[in-house]
């Protein structure tokens, strides 16, 4: 009997890891899978890609310019296609399959750096300014001051202060990588700041906390197990929106100029350079525009679905 | 009763009186006396039941008593240590001491914790066990508040309201606590689920030796529980007296009223029982009366009761009351 007992409460106790729940809930959401993985083929595609298909994007190779993409044949028997380009040249002859993969290692590590970057600072002084009494009327007006700024001028204005330094210092790639994901970051924060100081404030007077009060627990840990957790949801949310606008605001620097060195492809920037020619060669702006736009929705799905299933409340029951 | 044995806790002229800001440059304009000068004493072992209508400030009252507020003045003292003054980190090493079972116990549990994490949290701030003998001793107590072992890794939300109340109880217990406050610690729960509850806490207090005081507005839960009851109105004790005596003869008014109004069972009885029905709202907490508290809803209000505030005094031995209609045979 004893024995029979002590089998059924080890089988019982096993301890299940709660990741292992998570990763159950998150995959009954369709779009969420889908999403995931989208992004793991993207980044595979941008990390990987260069290696197997291997052109220098920057080799210009102009009696080869303005080759169609691969599938114009089928409709257009008189199109210019070549299958040592499958998407086609640009209009210095670059290849833009190699382009797309060589900008999509740019896009990808700014917008996510820069999302990082954002959220943490957002999240921290959010938290700080929704916990601590007396730091919030400093903290928030600080966040309106940095709100009211005109964003672009601020980063035109930091782009030319500190490109030549930071070009000295870390080379001219890592120094304009810098800049441009300290830029995006510090300027796009504040909207995660308001809104998880929001949530920590009305977090703060719910009882579990005044129970954790009355157990005595300080307020650091306070912040990491109680606050944090419960938000979460928002935090996720706005870090997907937040990958989205880096990505489209390192396209507008460098449409702008003062992003990347112009031999630089980004997918901003391969996009903003064939708007020109837009009527004639479409797939020049399809196919950057897709890349920007599934990732954002691939993300934004995957945000989604993390939610969901860090929520014990919806998972698994 | 101060002949009998040492008080645990020791409470004397407990004020907690929350600001009102408003205008345009939110100046402070006032102040609500949510707590307003109350005193009693809790002897090691018993329940002290604390009872009132809503917003009388009896949750206040039992937050302040452990130091979740910063008290505006007065002096409690827990286990022999003053703790009126004692700023809130310096109160960290005397948490264990003293815990608290709250009122609504969905909201008092973290929704993104396991049960084993919530009970174990205490144990995490304030004791040196390995995870192992944490995980032994979070096992004893959902035993001894009857959850099922089972039950550890699952989140609040899967249990039910008595349940998660049990959980509560149990982070309390955690770290052998001397005094516990119980918050309305029935209120949210189901008839059925409240006996279960209460007797569950009766049980833990002769096996652990817990005092408690127990807020309430349920009289008949408290007459059940409490020896000694303390009734509350508009932020001052009106009366306190043991149980027996009260519940047979109220001596303040107000608590005569507020005994009255609890139903009687028996249909016969019922119809006969003559109900005391006071008039009018209870007044501001920010702006009360002059004298006494009571005086412009009491029955038998006399002039010195608008003008002077009764003291709070003992008028027969072990009963405590504020309130004119006994001073003169008192004094």
């Amino acid at each position: 009997m004893t024995d029979l007992t002590n089998v059924e409460m080890e089988v019982v106790e096993k301890p299940r890891s709660q990741w292992r729940d998570v990763w159950d809930q998150f995959k009954t959401h369709k779009g969420a899978v889908a999403g995931l993985s989208f992004l793991i083929f993207i980044t595979l595609f941008a990390a990987v890609g260069p290696f197997l298909w291997d052109v220098d994007p920057g080799r210009l190779d102009i009696r080869n310019k303005d080759v169609r993409p691969i599938y114009m044949g089928l409709f257009d028997s008189s199109a210019k296609v070549s299958w040592a380009n499958p998407m086609g040249t640009d209009n210095l002859g670059r290849d833009i399959m190699a382009n797309i993969m060589q900008g999509g290692r740019i896009s990808l590590a700014v917008g996510w750096t820069a999302m990082v970057l954002a959220v943490v600072l957002g999240t921290t002084i959010g938290v700080l300014a929704g916990y601590f009494k007396r730091l919030d009327g400093l903290l928030m007006r600080f966040t309106d001051l940095v709100l009211a700024l005109p964003l672009l001028p601020l980063l035109l204005v930091m782009m030319l202060l500190f490109r030549d330094p930071l070009r000295a210092a870390f080379g001219p790639e890592t120094g304009i990588f810098l800049l441009i994901v300290a830029g995006i970051g510090i300027t796009s924060w504040m909207q995660t700041a308001r809104i998880v100081r929001g949530d920590v404030m009305a977090l703060k007077e719910r009882e579990f906390v005044l129970a954790a009060r009355s157990i005595g627990t300080p307020a650091r840990r306070m912040i990491t197990r109680h606050l944090l957790p419960n938000v979460l949801s928002p935090i996720m949310v706005s870090a997907t929106l937040g990958l989205a606008t880096a990505i489209i605001t390192e396209s507008a620097l460098s449409f702008l100029g003062l992003g990347f060195p112009s031999d630089f492809p980004t997918w901003g920037k391969i996009l903003f350079d064939s708007v020109d020619r837009m009527t004639s060669f479409p797939e020049r702006v399809i196919w950057p525009g897709l890349a920007i736009s599934l990732t954002v929705l691939a993300v934004n799905y995957i945000g989604d679905g993390l939610r969901d299933a860090l929520d014990p409340r919806i998972r698994g029951h | 009763m101060f002949d009998g044995p040492k008080p645990l806790v020791s409470v004397k002229d407990l004020k907690m009186h929350f600001p009102i800001y408003a205008g345009f440059f939110r100046r402070r304009v006032g102040e609500v006396k949510a707590v307003d000068g109350v005193s009693f004493d809790i002897v090691e072992g018993e329940t002290l039941g604390l009872v009132g209508e809503s917003g009388c400030g009896k949750s206040t009252c039992g937050r302040a008593v452990l130091r979740l507020y910063d008290i505006t003045s007065g002096s409690i003292s827990i286990d022999d240590r003053e703790i009126g003054a004692t700023p809130q980190s310096d109160l960290r090493t005397m948490r264990p001491t003293m815990q608290m079972v709250f009122q609504d116990p969905q909201a008092s549990l973290n929704p993104r914790m396991t049960v084993e994490a919530i009970i174990k949290e205490p144990l995490d701030e304030h004791t040196a066990l390995t995870e192992a003998e944490k995980r032994e001793k979070v096992g004893e107590l959902m035993d001894a508040v009857g959850l099922n072992r089972k039950f550890a890794k699952r989140y609040p939300h899967a249990f039910s309201g008595g349940q998660r109340q049990r959980i509560g109880i149990a982070r309390a217990l955690a770290l052998n606590p001397k005094f516990i406050v119980c918050d309305e610690p029935i209120a949210a729960l189901d008839v059925s689920i409240q006996a279960q509850v209460v007797n569950l806490l009766e049980d833990l207090q002769e096996k652990f030796g817990l005092t408690y005081l127990f807020i309430s507005h349920d009289l008949s839960m408290v007459r059940h529980i409490a020896t000694r009851v303390a009734v509350m109105y508009l932020g001052k004790v009106v009366e306190l007296a043991p149980r027996e005596a009260l519940y047979r003869d109220p001596l303040h008014p107000y608590t005569k009223a507020l005994l009255s109004a609890v139903p009687e069972p028996d249909p016969s009885l019922a119809t006969a029982k003559e109900r005391i029905i006071l008039q009018g709202d209870v007044p501001s907490p920010s702006n009360p009366p002059n004298g006494c508290n009571f005086c412009t809803r009491c029955p038998s209000v006399m002039d010195i009761c608008t003008k002077v505030e009764p003291d709070y005094r003992e008028v027969q031995p072990g009963r405590y009351t504020a309130c004119h209609l006994y001073n003169d045979t008192a004094g």
